[in-house]
């Protein structure tokens, strides 16, 4: 038997380490587009919202660009009056992300190639909005349900498993099943992810672009094929946390700021790892629960999960600027 | 395609044959400034070509115009029989051109091996799906590239390397990597930009040994730049001398050697 107060600290823990996952999720986004192109995508929270509002769109039929079509036509349409599966309209949803991911390299990035890192940053803080406005416009802004089937609420299985562990006030560890679920999605796609980057052809060209533009050239490889890539895969990667939070919380505007929380992440795991990416989200959601449990409630009067991380990042960037895994900076002179 | 009629056979046995690369009236500015001035040579089958001149001749930026780096804005690149259109440079090596650079550009984070295997990428063709689940094609293809990678790098003597991520490397060493990922991609073509440059007597001899080597083995044909002369005039069939952009003497190394404006140009004349 463990007393009871240790094991509310381990099942916040545990609750801690699920809500990292998606922090990570979003942050793997980030990492491969800044690895392959140098390019800050502050668009990447919005992409999540994004394929989120496809997803359910499609889903429920909704016409595209109702609003429009019916103050230009005088129409009322809404609704196609079908539904699509959840897993045909997730393969359509990965197509537009394609489609999105091939436009945004086609109308805005082949056109600033060689530009300072600023403007690069600039240009998808200009694509941000641009998106949010479309989607919007496209699938309109009220607050969306998604349900593709994800369980949700707490495991009984796991709480009669764990109810032993303490004394009578202790019920069992309370997790979500939907974590449950989207850290197993989140790791498939990491393993996937690393596969393809380590033993495919156009992983091996991936790592190359991220590595040398000039060398990578002269091998043969389309730097804009590889960035329409990189741009794809970070847009499925976006879907994926997308539809975590959607079915979370609901498909809404705020669904874009969860690419706020994975700055910090980005700072403590470092802007170029992957690994980074994982190990800093894991760290930012146990830390920032546990902070919460053990100094923020009780001391702090609460409401630390707010700050915490980013207070957690102003320390890295003082003590370990490059990030727990990111390249030392070292100029030589 | 080619002029087999003018191909002969060499004082050393290999045989040299039509012409494979034609650069015609190439004109390429910067601005105001002129880098190349109104060149013309030819590259045959099998041949070590050098181009060789002083610093800031012209002769990198003739070699980006070949491996399409720059676009030239007067003349035509006339390759294997037909005129060239301006190409990007990826679409240059898939034609079987590779090429080093002067200041090493290499996958510094990957290891030797990976950055030799990134030279067979445009000889895979094997579709995604088939690499995701490793069956067939995809397979043999990684089995067949990996045989032939493992060859440059026996060739080339770096074996006790093939793991080291290349960062870690050694001036010398790095360069001879950069040749094995040229090698590699098994190139009809091979420009090679100052590749002994930086280098100790040494490892200027071990490099020099590589490239006959190479063209004698493979039969690839080399363009090569280089200012150090006498390596240059040791293994070269031919060789283009190039100052302030012009095209001053080609020939062979012998011709060039005794041509007044070449050894103007690197001993400098006296203005009077």
């Amino acid at each position: 038997m463990f007393p009871d107060q240790f094991l509310f600290a381990v099942e916040v823990m545990l609750n801690g380490l699920m809500a990292g996952v998606l922090y990570a999720l979003v942050a793997l986004g980030f990492v491969l587009i800044f690895k392959a192109s140098g390019i800050f995508n502050y668009a990447q929270g919005v992409m999540a919202l994004f394929g989120a509002l496809t997803l359910v769109g499609i889903m429920d039929g909704q016409v595209p660009f109702a609003h429009l079509i019916n103050a230009i036509f005088g129409t009322n349409v809404h609704h196609f009056g079908w539904h699509v599966p959840a897993f045909l309209s997730i393969l359509l949803v990965m197509v537009v992300m394609v489609g999105l991911a091939w436009c945004v390299q086609h109308f805005i990035f082949r056109h600033l190639v060689g530009q300072e890192p600023i403007i690069l940053f600039m240009a998808t803080i200009g694509l941000a909005y641009f998106m949010e406005g479309f989607g919007d416009l496209m699938w309109n802004s009220e607050i969306k349900k998604l349900d593709i089937g994800i369980p949700q609420g707490g495991s009984m299985w796991i709480e009669e498993a764990t109810a032993f562990l303490g004394g009578s006030n202790f019920y069992g560890f309370f997790i979500d099943k939907l974590e449950i679920v989207a850290s197993v999605v989140a790791i498939i796609l990491v393993i996937m992810l690393v596969a393809f980057a380590q033993y495919t052809k156009q992983g091996r060209a991936m790592r190359a672009v991220a590595d040398d533009h000039q060398a990578a050239l002269s091998v043969g490889i389309s730097l804009s094929f590889i960035w329409v890539l990189v741009w794809s895969v970070a847009g499925f990667v976006a879907l994926v946390a997308g539809i975590m939070w959607g079915a979370k919380s609901g498909v809404q505007f705020s669904l874009s700021l969860i690419a706020l929380k994975a700055l910090p992440v980005l700072m403590l795991g470092g802007f170029t790892s992957i690994p980074g990416a994982i190990v800093g989200g894991l760290i930012v959601g146990v830390g920032e629960k546990l902070f919460e449990f053990l100094i923020g409630a009780p001391f702090l009067g609460g409401a630390t999960e707010n700050w915490f991380a980013y207070m957690l990042a102003l320390l890295f960037l003082v003590f370990r600027p490059q990030g727990l895994f990111g390249e030392k900076i070292i100029e030589r002179v | 395609m080619f002029d087999q009629s003018e191909s002969f056979v060499t004082e050393d046995g290999r045989t040299i044959g039509g012409v494979m690369m034609e650069m015609k009236n190439i004109t390429l500015r910067f601005g105001g400034v002129v880098a190349i001035k109104d060149i013309s040579f030819d590259v045959r089958e099998g041949e070590i070509r050098a181009i060789i001149g002083p610093n800031g001749a012209g002769k990198s930026s003739m070699l980006n115009v070949i491996s399409g780096f720059y676009h030239p804005q007067d003349g035509e690149v006339w390759y294997k029989g037909g005129k060239r259109p301006p190409m990007k440079p990826f679409e240059v090596a898939r034609q079987g051109i590779a090429r080093t650079f002067q200041n090493i550009a290499l996958f510094e984070g990957m290891t030797v091996l990976d950055n030799v295997m990134t030279g067979r990428l445009n000889h895979m063709k094997a579709g995604i799906l088939s690499q995701a689940f490793w069956y067939g094609k995809a397979q043999r293809e990684e089995t067949e590239n990996r045989e032939i990678v493992e060859r440059v790098i026996d060739f080339l003597e770096i074996q006790n390397i093939r793991k080291t991520p290349v960062g870690r490397l050694p001036y010398g060493l790095k360069k001879r990597v950069e040749l094995a990922r040229a090698l590699a991609a098994d190139p009809k073509l091979l420009l090679l930009d100052e590749p002994m440059a930086g280098m100790n007597v040494e490892e200027k001899e071990d490099m020099s040994r590589f490239i006959l080597d190479v063209n004698d083995e493979f039969g690839t044909t080399i363009v090569l730049i280089e200012h150090d002369m006498s390596v240059v005039m040791d293994i070269s069939d031919r060789v283009v001398v190039m100052d302030y952009g012009k095209k001053i003497g080609d020939g062979t190394p012998k011709d060039v050697r005794s041509n007044q404006a070449v050894i103007d140009a690197y001993l400098g004349v006296a203005h009077d």
